[in-house]
Formats: structure tokens, C-alpha cells, sequence
């Protein structure tokens, strides 16, 4: 019974110690194997502060983290590499900086094919893209496809032909992004038209723009609308120039412009921020007539209280295929109504889910 | 627009100068009350515990100073008197300076902060999300020295940082883009940090949807007023709060002038209808 | 073939783009990563042709003595003094072909970079800032009038978030008991910017949002051109 109760002790005091300090080293899911994911439990004894260390190939200890909490988890992430087993140590210390204990375990990391966080996103973005090249497709087949006015994108001649009759230039501002903003490609595709226009009625058309790399597409764009219009001799490469990167610098560049040269026309198709209203309210004052179009929801009021017509978001984006009458390009509008509905049901639903306490759609939703 | 009898809006411009200007000099002291979404960035900070470490990025330029530093200064302030270690960053080129000026003008308040230490510049990177992206990856890969040149494996503060792990909270005090949103998306949505920040009253309204369930956005600090309400919060008034007594004076202004424009709206009207067709 | 090359590009590039939003696995994860440093490098040498396109129409405006040509003489001399003082003594702490110019330095009390910066650049950007506030000013005079329900609505709920947007609110509401809490004006403006503009906002980004992803879809499949100058 004795040797019995001895060895129930010893089975006790061991698994007390083995709980003292938990460090544990897991994979990072759903990434490229770059991260590992640190987890410690030191709330079994008493330790003001715990280091952890990561050994690198020639056997030395790296810091990885230092904390104060006895419970916590970390991400290493720098220089992790897949297929490695890595050897990592965890200190405690005590108030007095007195090593209290030392625990060490590895840890492997993976590279995942996908990312299953990203599911729903996944479905939805399947769902959108089958519809719009579905919508594509089947405009191939003649079919008729209404789109309703949009009276920015009606205006242009009326645009055009008011510079001609006033012998001023019209002006074109693609926003204030860069070419990777899709609000400025949008503005760009307008421009081609208006471009176009501006020549055939012979009328002289300014674009200033504030990115380096917008200059030379809108250089192209131009050129090219210009040659389609039969006129390459009217093209001018000093129209489209390039003023500062700088926000308000190009804004105060840009009402010279308008103070000076009075356009008749103004264009503001793109991307905005704070300039917006301090651009239309000049060429307001100047008496132009403005067409503002945007996907920036807080720069949209400004452009309408300013502005004779304004694209409301979307409507930039659809300009292109407004303007073109492409049936693909309209098919995809259609596409893009199909994916609307969608949310508007998912939308329903969900708040339908959420008021009954069924929180599962919107978990789903999550993207973490 | 309405064809009715409009004031030169000179005399409007005239009347907001002064509007503006004569509050500056001789203050009013006009009430002010917290709102929910201030509220939130005080509890945010005030919850983080002494030593821990947040990031801060100034994504503006000095077009923005007058309303986003006062916030700055504020929120930064808070900061250090709750011990918080402060990694400073910028992803406008204008931001560094920004860092620098709101550190000297708080330097007398906190002689005992040491560089290196208790905060650091790492400076201006471009690349905007692709940098913030690449933050989240490996910090020490994209901001390997500080503003100084310096190491930051040499740097005390730094210590365990190499992604947004150990990072309680980051915050951007953004004029545009890149700022708050981007920030959100990568740094809250893909690595789940408690993400605030604070924006010009004007593009308040974009950045509201973020302040949601999921709390992409812990709180929001929006244009002057708010500055003022955080100033109140740490009771320490500042420019905001002086400055507010000019922003509710050119507010009554447009007021006055917005009733103005619907009494001449409506005589107009009676007198049409009184005129005959 | 001068079409076919950018569109083939843009058609690989896009794909890669969208597919390593779902697969982290090399090569997916690290060809998005890398694609995007390309996009950096390349916007660093088109700014070069940004300043090489200021100079030339600045001159050319000169030379041939248009209206207003003294306006970009200032831009160019301008340009030029900023960026002879960067390359002389640096900006910040960092130091130029000259060092950090400890002399000017102590007599400006900056570098000559900074403190032209700080002194001429930094409140010519604030000047143009603030002319925000005054064309806000003249722009709500416009469009705040009462004409039909929907401006009628427009215009009180404005009424409401500039009033409780500033001190004023708390003054003119300020004394309301804690029961009439939702009466408080600064209250009432955090719900309407709260509730029905987050509202409104949320859907135009929906719709923004759809319009991205359309626009992207016909760049990538090259049925959108005309941003190469084509149909």
C-alpha cells in the first residue's frame, strides 16, 4: 500500500511539474509556411517575465518575443522556412531576473494550396465572374440589352459643341490616383471618347494630371483617339501634362488653369479626396459646364451641389461600355446587375439570421 | 440651381474669414460633449497595458495639419502618460515631419522619454498597401533602420516585433489614401489588430462603415471637433479646443446664410405666384 | 502584335493577381507580392517622366512667351531651388553632397530644404486647404434650399449634423436631462451619420464595388481596350 501511495506521488508530482509551463509551436494555417504560431501557458508558477528564442542553423539562440503575460500567443514570421524543424526555447524568469524554468519544444511550418478563410469570398467572387462572362457571352448572340440614360455620359456633345461655339478649351482631370486605382482606368476610357469628340469638332482640350504614370497612358489615349477621329496632325503632346504628385499643389495648379484658360468644359472623372469640391466650386465660378464622376462616397455630395452631372460609382465604371454600345461590355453591365441581386438577398437574409440570433452567414461572411 | 436672387457669395467668404478668424483670438468657451466613436479611441488606448506597443501612422501632409495634428498631439500624448511604446511610421513622404513636429512639441511635457526606447520614427516608406501588406509578413524586411539609419535590431522597442503580432493596436491619422481604409484591410481584416484611426471631417462619412460589429474600426476620430472631445477626454484643452469655437462660429454663419437663401427662395416663389403665369 | 503583347500581359498578370488571393502556396503568394514591387519600380522611373514633361511645357510656355509666362517661370526656379537645396545639404538628418550644412543651419534654424518646407510649403498646402471652408460655405448657401420633400429633408437633416458637429449643439441641447439624452443634438448627428449616410454610403460602395470587379473582369478578358488608346 506504502510503495503504492510512493509511487501515486512521484506519478502526481510529475504531472504537476509537466503542467508548469506549456509552450506550444503550431503551423500557421491557410498562409505560404513563412509564419509559425507561438502559444505559452506559464500560469502554474510564478514568472514576471518570459523570453522566448528560435535556434538558427549555426546553433545560436535568437529572441523571438519577450512578455509579461503568463498566458499568450505570438506569430514568428521572419525568416521561417518551410520543411525546417525549428528548436524553440522558453525562459522564465522570476521578479529578481532569477531563471526560474526552461522548456523547449520544435516546430515545423507548411504551405497551404488554399486558403480556407477566403471561402466565402471564393464563392461570391465565382459567382459574380460566372455571371458577368455568362452576360458577355450570351450579348454575343444579339441579344438586345437595355441600359437606361445616364445624362453625365448624354451631356458630352452637348459639352463639346459648347467649347467649339465658345473657341475655349474643354478640361479633363482623371482624379487624383494612380493607374492602379481603377477609378482613374475608368476616367481614361472616358477621356478616349471625349478625346475623340474634341477632335472631330476640332476643339482644344487640356488634361493636366498629377501621376507620372497616368501622363504616359493619357499621352497614348489621346494620340490614339485623335488618329481614330482622322485627325493625328491636331494632336497636341503638350495637351496632356504632368503637374506635381503633390495633392493641393496640383489643385492650386489645376484653378490657375481654370482662372486662367476659362474652359468651357470641365471633366472630373476619377478618383478624389479633399480637391474635389475646391476644383468644382472654381470652375463653377468660371461658368464651365461640369461633368464630375466618382466612387468616392464622401467626395460625391461636393461633385453634386457643383457639378451639372454626376456619375454616381458605379455609373464611372459602366461610362466605358455606355459610351461604346459593345454588347459584351454591355453584357457585363448585366452581369454586374445579377451579382446586385445577389447581395440584396444574402443582405436580406443575413438580417433575417441576425434578428432570429443564427449568427451562421455572418460567421461565414467573416473574413479573418 | 435656383434662379432666385442669390448674395455675392464674397460677402459669404468675407463673413467666414472673420467668422473664423475673431474666435482664434478672443476664445468663447462653448460646451462640448464625447461622443460614442471618440469614446471608443480613449477606452482602446486607455485599455492597453503599460509597456505595450502600438503603431501610429501619420498619412498626412501639412494641408491636413490644422485638423489632424491637434489629434495627433492628443492621442500621442495619451499614449505616453499610459506608458504605451510608440512606433511611429509614415505612408505619406510629408508624415515624417509631421512625427517629428508633434515629438518636439510634446519633449518638455516627457524629458524622461528616451528615442529608441519608449518610441521610435521608422520613417516614410512608399508602396502604400503593398508596404503595409508587407508589414504584416516581416516588419524588419520593410522598415530594417529608422529614420536615423539606425539598426532597429538595436533598438530596445523593437524587440519581438517583427509583424503586427505584438503590436496592440495601430492607428493612422489619414487625410487620404493611403490611410485608415488600407490600413483596415490589412491590418485589422487579414491580421486581426485592434485598428482605429482619425480623418478630416470631410471624409468622415467613408470611413464610418468600418465602425461596425466586427469593429474594423475601434472607434473614429473625425475632423476638428473630435480632436476637441479627445483634448477634453485627457483634460488637457489644446489648439482643437480653441479651435472649435471658430468652427461652430463659421458653422452659424452657413447656417444664417442657408436660411437667408430659403427666405429669398420662398419670397421669390410667392411673388411668382402672385405675379401671375 | 503592338495590342496583343499588353493585352496577353495584362490577361497573365490579372489571373496570377486574382488566383494568389486564394493559393499562399509558392510560386501563387510570392508572384502577387513580387508583381507588386515590379509596379513600384516602374512608377519610380515614370516619375522621372513627370518632371521631364513639367520642365518641358514650363519651358516651352517660356520660350515662346504665352500669357502668364512669368506664372511658370516661378514653378521652374521654384523646382530647381528646392532641388539643388535636397541635393546640397539634405533633408532631416539625412546629409547631402555638402554635409549637414551645420552653418546655415544654425543661422536658419533648419536646414535650407526644411526651412523652406516648413516656412513657405507647409502653409502655401494649408492655404489651399482651408479654401475648402469657404467654398463648403458657398456651395451648402447653393444647394441647401427647400425646394421639393426630398430637399426639405436634405436640408433639416444638414440643420441637425452641422449643429451637432460643432459646440453649438452641446450649448442649445446641453441642458436636456439624461432621459431626453436622445434629444441631444451632438446625439442625433451621430445617428444620422451613423445610420442612414453609413447606409447610403455602404450601398454606393456595393455598386463601386461591383463596378470594379465588371471593369476588372472585361480588362482582364481584353474586351476593354480603350485604355491602350484601342476600341
Amino acid at each position: 500500500m506504502k510503495k503504492y501511495l510512493i509511487f501515486l506521488f512521484i506519478l502526481y508530482t510529475c504531472f504537476l511539474f509537466s503542467q508548469e509551463i506549456l509552450l506550444n509551436i503550431k503551423d500557421k494555417p491557410n498562409d505560404d509556411g513563412s509564419a509559425l504560431l507561438i502559444s505559452w501557458d506559464t500560469s502554474q508558477i510564478i514568472s514576471s517575465k518570459i523570453i522566448i528564442e528560435r535556434e538558427t542553423s549555426d546553433g545560436k539562440f535568437i529572441t523571438i518575443t519577450s512578455s509579461e503575460e503568463p498566458i499568450g500567443t505570438f506569430e514568428d514570421g521572419s525568416k521561417i522556412i518551410t520543411g525546417i524543424r525549428y528548436e524553440y526555447c522558453l525562459t522564465a524568469y522570476d521578479s529578481n531576473g532569477e531563471i526560474i524554468q526552461i522548456t523547449r519544444t520544435t516546430g515545423e511550418s507548411s504551405a497551404q494550396w488554399f486558403n480556407k478563410d477566403k471561402i466565402s469570398l471564393l464563392i461570391f467572387a465565382l459567382l459574380i465572374t460566372i455571371s458577368i462572362v455568362y452576360y458577355i457571352f450570351s450579348a454575343r448572340s444579339g441579344k438586345h440589352l437595355y441600359i437606361r440614360k445616364i445624362a453625365g455620359l448624354e451631356s458630352m456633345d452637348e459639352s463639346v459643341g459648347r467649347a467649339t461655339e465658345m473657341g475655349r478649351p474643354i478640361l479633363f482631370i482623371p482624379g487624383t490616383l494612380d493607374l492602379d486605382d481603377m477609378q482613374t482606368i475608368a476616367g481614361l476610357t472616358i477621356l478616349r471618347k471625349l478625346a475623340q469628340k474634341a477632335a472631330e469638332y476640332d476643339a482644344k482640350l487640356i488634361v493636366p494630371v498629377c501621376r507620372s504614370m497616368v501622363l504616359s497612358t493619357a499621352k497614348e489615349v489621346v494620340k490614339e483617339a485623335f488618329m481614330k477621329a482622322g485627325h493625328p496632325d491636331a494632336y497636341d503632346p503638350n495637351s496632356v501634362f504632368y503637374l506635381t504628385d503633390d495633392q493641393f499643389g496640383y489643385v492650386a495648379g489645376v484653378d490657375g488653369i481654370i482662372v486662367r484658360e476659362k474652359p468651357a468644359a470641365n471633366f472630373f472623372l476619377g478618383a478624389f479626396y479633399a480637391e474635389s469640391l475646391i476644383l468644382a466650386e472654381t470652375g463653377f465660378a468660371s461658368g464651365a459646364i461640369q461633368t464630375a464622376g466618382t466612387a468616392m462616397p464622401s467626395q460625391l455630395p461636393f461633385f453634386v451641389v457643383a457639378c451639372d452631372y454626376t456619375l454616381i460609382g458605379e455609373e464611372l465604371f459602366a461610362a466605358s461600355a455606355y459610351l461604346s454600345k459593345d454588347p459584351h461590355q454591355l453584357g457585363s453591365l448585366k452581369g454586374q446587375d445579377f451579382g446586385k441581386a445577389i447581395f440584396i438577398i444574402v443582405l436580406v437574409i443575413g438580417i433575417i439570421l441576425e434578428i432570429s440570433g443564427v449568427h451562421f452567414l455572418k460567421d461565414f461572411l467573416t473574413l479573418h | 440651381m435656383g434662379k432666385s436672387k442669390q448674395i455675392d457669395r464674397r460677402w459669404l467668404f468675407l463673413l467666414i474669414f472673420f467668422g473664423v478668424a475673431l474666435p482664434l483670438i478672443f476664445t468663447i468657451g462653448l460646451p462640448l460633449e464625447t461622443t460614442k466613436n471618440v469614446q471608443m479611441v480613449y477606452d482602446l488606448v486607455d485599455s492597453m497595458p503599460k509597456g505595450s506597443k502600438a503603431l501610429i501612422s501619420f498619412d498626412y501632409d501639412p494641408a491636413s495639419m490644422p485638423e489632424l495634428h491637434p489629434m495627433a498631439k492628443a492621442l500621442v500624448k495619451h499614449c505616453f502618460d499610459k506608458d504605451i511604446n510608440l512606433i511611429f511610421t509614415a505612408m505619406w513622404p510629408m508624415g515624417v515631419q509631421m512625427v517629428d513636429d508633434i515629438i518636439n512639441q510634446l519633449k518638455d511635457d516627457y524629458p524622461d522619454l528616451n528615442y529608441g526606447e519608449d518610441y521610435v520614427n521608422l520613417g516614410f516608406k512608399a508602396g502604400a498597401m503593398i508596404t503595409i501588406q508587407s508589414m504584416g509578413k516581416n516588419f524588419r524586411e520593410v522598415f530594417p533602420k529608422d529614420m536615423n539609419g539606425n539598426s532597429i535590431d538595436e533598438l530596445p522597442i523593437m524587440d519581438g516585433i517583427n509583424n503586427f503580432s505584438n503590436i496592440g493596436f495601430v492607428f493612422s491619422l489619414s487625410a487620404g489614401a493611403p490611410g485608415i481604409k488600407e490600413w483596415v484591410q490589412i491590418a485589422h481584416d487579414a491580421y486581426g489588430r485592434p485598428t482605429s484611426g482619425g480623418c478630416t471631417g470631410v471624409s468622415a462619412p467613408a470611413m464610418l462603415p468600418y465602425i461596425n460589429e466586427q469593429k474594423q474600426l475601434t472607434g473614429l476620430l473625425a475632423g476638428l471637433k473630435a480632436a476637441a472631445e479627445y483634448e477634453l477626454l485627457i483634460n488637457t484643452p489644446g489648439t482643437a479646443t480653441s479651435g472649435m469655437d471658430a468652427q461652430s462660429i463659421a458653422h452659424l454663419i452657413i447656417l444664417i446664410f442657408i436660411a437667408i437663401g430659403n427666405i429669398n427662395y420662398w419670397r421669390d416663389k410667392k411673388a411668382g405666384k402672385k405675379g401671375g403665369k | 502584335m503592338k495590342r496583343k503583347i499588353p493585352l496577353l500581359i495584362t490577361f497573365t498578370v490579372g489571373i496570377i493577381l486574382i488566383i494568389s488571393e486564394f493559393i499562399p502556396h509558392k510560386p501563387f503568394g510570392q508572384l502577387s507580392g513580387e508583381l507588386e514591387i515590379w509596379f513600384l519600380i516602374i512608377s519610380g522611373f515614370a516619375i522621372l517622366l513627370g518632371q521631364l514633361s513639367l520642365f518641358k511645357v514650363n519651358i516651352l510656355k517660356i520660350k515662346y512667351k504665352q500669357r502668364d509666362w512669368q506664372f511658370y517661370t516661378i514653378t521652374l526656379i521654384s523646382f530647381i531651388i528646392m532641388v539643388t537645396l535636397g541635393f546640397l545639404w539634405g533633408t532631416g538628418k539625412s546629409a547631402g553632397m555638402l554635409g549637414q550644412g551645420e552653418v546655415i543651419s544654425n543661422i536658419l534654424g533648419y536646414k535650407p530644404f526644411d526651412y523652406l518646407f516648413h516656412n513657405i510649403y507647409q502653409h502655401l498646402q494649408a492655404t489651399m486647404f482651408s479654401l475648402l471652408a469657404f467654398f463648403i460655405a458657398s456651395a451648402a448657401y447653393r444647394a441647401f434650399i427647400g425646394r421639393t420633400v426630398e430637399s426639405n429633408l436634405l436640408l433639416v437633416s444638414a440643420v441637425l449634423v452641422m449643429l451637432g458637429n460643432t459646440t453649438l449643439g452641446s450649448l442649445l441641447t446641453g441642458w436636456l436631462p439624461e432621459s431626453l439624452n436622445f434629444l441631444h443634438l451632438p446625439k442625433i448627428s451621430e445617428f444620422i451619420m451613423t445610420f442612414p449616410t453609413t447606409a447610403g454610403q455602404r450601398a454606393i460602395m456595393i455598386g463601386a464595388g461591383l463596378g470594379i470587379i465588371g471593369s476588372s473582369l472585361r480588362i482582364i478578358l481584353g474586351i476593354e481596350r480603350s485604355y491602350l488608346g484601342g476600341e
